[in-house]
């Protein structure tokens, strides 16, 4: 159990998708606008990264990495398919992407208008299938590590989003040098942001 | 996003049919080499691959290795997709797009690997996140469907460039006062440091690349008064 927290702790906050790995940037930067529309988008990520991680995790175990097959006989067992891996975890994205879209069109209409075009682009969110290769280099023991870091990973995503959001709705009352509005200042922002977050890798979990 | 600056063409060239044949660097063509250099840039403009672009610009030789993989990818994807862009039915784009630039990541990402082990191990997952670079996807919407074979190959070349620019730009400046070095050699001469330099170390950190990425903005907003937000 205690494991798993620390794995949590560490997905959300040291290891956190935005502010150490720069994943996810595009969308952060096109969607954080205001509060209530990065919101939605981090709830899509989180659910969308909840459930692809642990299904590319199975997906690499029983089929992919090298000797993965031996469940189907011995003949199998020295073949290493681990090089399609970018096509079958984009195709999993691809496909759950697709399932978030629907369920969201149907529930929550006037989110599904907010997000735009950015809910498609989910599928090309680079920290959804960073999760997924991330989570390929980790060699988590089991399902459930896999899941917990998913989950971890989206939550810190939200997270950053949330900040940049609040403060990019504040940012409008300041005189920003003219050439700096918008698209520069968020960037030296985030990296303020993500110098502020470096001071986390010193806790050891 | 400013994704979709560039409508397409009216009238869509199909290969080898079109009537009145431009010369193959008509001044158009040429615009679109040189146009993602600066004014619609990728990154600071198009606000598209940014993920990838700050994560490995510690160096400059993983900046150069990564600008070359993109700029084969986006070339190679953009001709397939254009060559293809009247036979994908609109509602599955996303996906064959996918597949498409998945399969040239992964030639990419073995050729690296059998030539080049050393930088692949060091790009780890970022080769790989090709796939997800907004840039590629980006151009295959706006530009390749609805462009000929040949603008769209000058496009990708073009958009690729721009990024390769910001990347090799970024490393350049964080390789130099990070470490004093370019491309692994030491280019600021001992006497210097005798005399009490200190490298920078601030700029290894990965939150520089973003400072350093917000600054160039302001560098090309303030000399190019245009593309200034209004907030």
């Amino acid at each position: 159990m205690e494991a798993y927290l620390n794995l949590f702790v560490k997905s959300i906050f040291i290891e956190n998708m935005i502010f150490a790995y720069f994943l996810g940037m595009c969308s952060y930067l096109a969607v954080s606008k205001t509060v209530k529309t990065a919101v939605g988008l981090g709830l899509a990520v989180i659910f969308v990264l909840a459930i692809t991680v642990p299904i590319n995790f199975l997906l690499d175990t029983y089929l992919l990495q090298p000797g993965a097959l031996s469940w189907l006989g011995t003949q199998y067992a020295d073949l290493d398919l681990s090089f399609l891996s970018f096509i079958m975890f984009i195709a999993v994205i691809a496909s759950m992407v697709q399932l978030v879209e629907m369920v969201v069109e149907k529930f929550a209409p006037a989110l599904y208008g907010a997000l735009g075009i950015f809910l498609p682009l989910i599928a090309v969110n680079c920290a959804i299938l960073g999760g997924s290769l991330f989570m390929q280099q980790k060699d988590f023991s089991g399902v459930a590590e896999s899941a917990v870091y998913g989950l971890g990973s989206g939550i810190g995503w939200l997270l950053a989003i949330l900040a940049i959001a609040a403060i990019r709705e504040k940012i409008t009352y300041s005189n920003v040098p003219a050439p700096l509005r918008g698209l520069g200042i968020t960037f030296i922002i985030t990296g303020l942001m993500a110098l502020g977050f470096m001071s986390f890798m010193g806790i050891k979990l | 996003m400013e994704a979709n600056k560039t409508t397409p063409e009216k009238k869509t060239s199909i290969l080898f049919v079109n009537k009145e044949r431009e010369p193959l660097f008509s001044k158009k063509n040429r615009k679109l080499l040189s146009d993602p250099m600066d004014d619609n840039n990728p990154i600071t403009v198009q606000v598209l691959g940014i993920c990838s672009a700050l994560a490995i610009t510690v160096q400059l030789k993983p900046a150069v290795v990564m600008s070359i993989s993109v700029m084969a990818v986006m070339a190679a994807s953009n001709v397939i997709i254009s060559l293809l862009r009247n036979l994908i039915p609109n509602r599955i784009r996303i996906i064959v797009q996918l597949v498409v630039v998945a399969s040239m990541v992964i030639l990419v990402d073995q050729i690296l690997r059998a030539y080049a082990y050393d930088v692949s191990k060091e790009l780890s997952i970022f080769i790989g996140l090709i796939i997800t670079n907004c840039i590629v996807m980006g151009r295959l919407e706006a530009f390749a469907l609805g462009n000929g074979v040949w603008k769209s190959f000058l496009d990708g070349i073009g958009n690729a460039a721009g990024y390769g620019l910001i990347l090799i730009l970024v490393a350049f400046f964080r390789e130099l006062l990070g470490s004093g070095k370019l491309f692994g050699f030491q280019v600021i001469p001992d006497a210097i440091y005798e005399l009490g330099y200190v490298n920078n170390g601030l700029m290894l950190l990965s939150p520089m690349a973003l400072i350093t990425v917000g600054i160039l903005i302001w560098i090309q907003r303030s000399r190019n008064r245009t593309l200034i937000e209004k907030n």
